[in-house]
């Protein structure tokens, strides 16, 4: 099957700089259709039918989430844009700004309007700071042009850590604090951003809000599997031919996408879902792009048969103890005894007890870990132990 | 100790935020900084310290007139990343972590920063530069005084 484009569909087609290409293509029709034309809880059931989960990589459901913030009590609530994609091979949103900032001030807009919010932050990330300029024009045209009244954007920059892309971790540093998870319950859509009602969502979700909104919950889940509905977009990176960003329907095999979109060759293995993510050998290429299977944020990075499993395990797991934000000890010693032992096994002298203890570390993190990111951090070791473990065997000089 | 401004700060003119703009126009973020920043807002140096300290773009210690930031992650490692931070490290004469004697450069490792269709990529103060071979470096940095 070809590329669908549902988030994608203004990008390359419109000029990101300037509105009037922006409304050729029916944009803020959506945002006015949700305000006059609908409730906010309308609004929020046309997105609990489409069965739109969240981009950024837990999958949560965008509907329930929106009617989460809009049920709990307060005058001030809050509606955040996770632009802080900082997982290893993810750069989707980094395209969609720079190509079609518009429609995320459209989604940004209707989510606002949906859980009775009157100020939306969008969270960038430092490193994406030369696209700043050009998200803020777009959101001052917008407001020129009339379609933001009653509704605020601020963008609020990152600083340089990998954690912030974690949502609670994100209001700490939107609130001017160390970017550290926090404990929940409370959750945010109870108290979230200064103790407010407040739903944090990624770009790509929210791109897809306003083709909902226009076209209707049940045209949106008619695409996709049982537990994934719609299109996801991926980032390919690696030892393809053509890397780059890709649409496809949701239940696509990762075939289509690594083989006959980026060309790969020679594949022997596939990260999926960047440094937290998985990795799957070749012979598992047929596995479908879907929740219920494999797909995190949706970066796709590919490994050929040159590429050494260890070295590859060992230098993600160097990333993810750079980026521990260290609050708790499940992910702070974990990742760092984890880099230890990859070590050793990186110049060939791995221990048998070496991979007990691998495992041990894993089960710990992933059970007791404070955040998504420690609970994550194992996936590398704990895949390829499964499918490479004669690559660790191969480097066992003792027990 | 008094906590009263940074933990229901709801003030967006926050820590953070200060820490940043400083950043930007003094280029480090120094002892004597940080103490006033801390006085003036009524809160122990602490708190300004362990924000400081947490954010890869914030720096407590003197940095050089441009940043250059080569990412090191996966996707600009399999795309030959090394060479390209061998080949610094020889056009500038410093290894990562250091700045050049005469302050021109700082020169950095980072995690990944988004650029890996087009590896390998650096950023150089807020600038991207992308598809990068070894003979490309040194007319990239002509630009940078």
């Amino acid at each position: 099957m070809p590329q669908t484009k549902i988030v994608l569909r203004n990008c390359g087609v419109i000029d990101a700089k300037r509105i009037s290409t922006f409304l050729e293509r029916d944009g803020f029709k959506a945002l006015e259709k949700a305000r006059r034309e609908m409730t906010p809880e309308e609004v929020i059931n046309e997105v609990k039918v489409s069965e739109l989960r969240g981009r950024g990589g837990a999958g949560f459901p965008c509907g329930v989430k929106w009617e989460g913030a809009r049920n709990s009590p307060g005058d001030s609530k809050y509606v955040i844009c996770n632009a802080d994609e900082g997982e290893v091979g993810t750069f989707k949103d980094r395209y969609i700004l720079e190509n079609d900032p518009f429609t995320l001030v459209e989604g940004l807009a209707i989510a606002g309007c949906a859980i009775g919010a009157s100020q939306g932050y969008i969270y960038l990330r430092a490193e994406y700071h030369y696209l700043l300029d050009l998200l803020k024009d777009a959101i001052k045209q917008a407001k020129e042009s009339g379609f933001l009244d009653g509704f605020d954007i601020d963008v609020h920059e990152g600083a340089g850590a990998y954690v912030c892309g974690e949502e609670s971790a994100l209001m700490e540093s939107i609130e001017g604090k160390r970017g550290e998870s926090r404990y929940r319950p409370p959750f945010p859509t109870v108290a979230g951003l200064w103790q407010k009602p407040t739903t944090i969502n990624n770009v790509e979700t929210l791109m897809n809000i306003p083709q909902i909104v226009l076209n209707g919950g049940g045209w949106y889940s008619q695409m996709g599997t049982e537990r994934s509905k719609g299109t996801k977009v991926f980032s390919v990176s690696g030892d393809v031919t053509r890397p780059g960003v890709y649409e496809l329907v949701l239940g696509s095999p990762l075939r289509e996408l690594v083989e006959e979109l980026a060309s790969a060759r020679d594949v022997k293995l596939m990260q999926i879902g960047g440094a937290t993510g998985r990795i799957l050998p070749y012979a598992m290429i047929d596995t479908p792009l879907a929740f219920e299977h494999i797909l995190g944020a949706g970066a796709v990075t590919v490994f050929d048969e040159s590429r050494d499993v260890i070295d590859i395990v060992h230098r993600t797991m160097e990333f993810l103890a750079e980026e521990s934000c260290g609050k708790c000890t499940p992910c702070r010693q974990g990742t760092e005894a984890m880099v230890e032992i990859m070590e050793r096994f990186c110049c060939g002298e791995g221990a048998k007890r070496d991979i007990k203890a691998l495992e041990d570390l894993a089960e710990t993190m992933m059970l007791s870990s404070l955040c998504g990111l420690g609970q994550a951090a194992p996936f590398a070791v704990v895949d390829t132990l499964k499918y490479f473990r004669g690559d660790y065997e191969r480097r066992i000089r003792g027990n | 100790m008094s906590k009263k401004v940074t933990s229901q700060n709801k003030v967006p003119g926050n820590l953070l935020m200060a820490l940043q703009e400083a950043q930007t126009r003094l280029g480090c973020l120094s002892p004597e900084f940080m103490v006033e920043l801390a006085d003036s807002l009524d809160v122990p140096v602490n708190d300004v310290y362990e924000i400081a300290t947490f954010y890869s773009f914030l720096s407590v210690k003197p940095l050089g007139r441009n940043v250059i930031r080569i990412c090191k992650s996966l996707p600009c490692y399999l795309k030959n990343g090394q060479t390209i931070i061998d080949a610094m490290a020889k056009e500038i004469g410093i290894k990562p972590g250091e700045t050049t004697t005469d302050g021109r450069f700082s020169f950095e490792l980072t995690n990944c920063i988004g650029l890996c269709d087009r590896a390998p990529a650096m950023l150089i103060n807020n600038d991207a530069h992308v598809d990068l071979t070894p003979r490309k470096i040194s007319q990239i940095l002509k630009k940078y005084k």
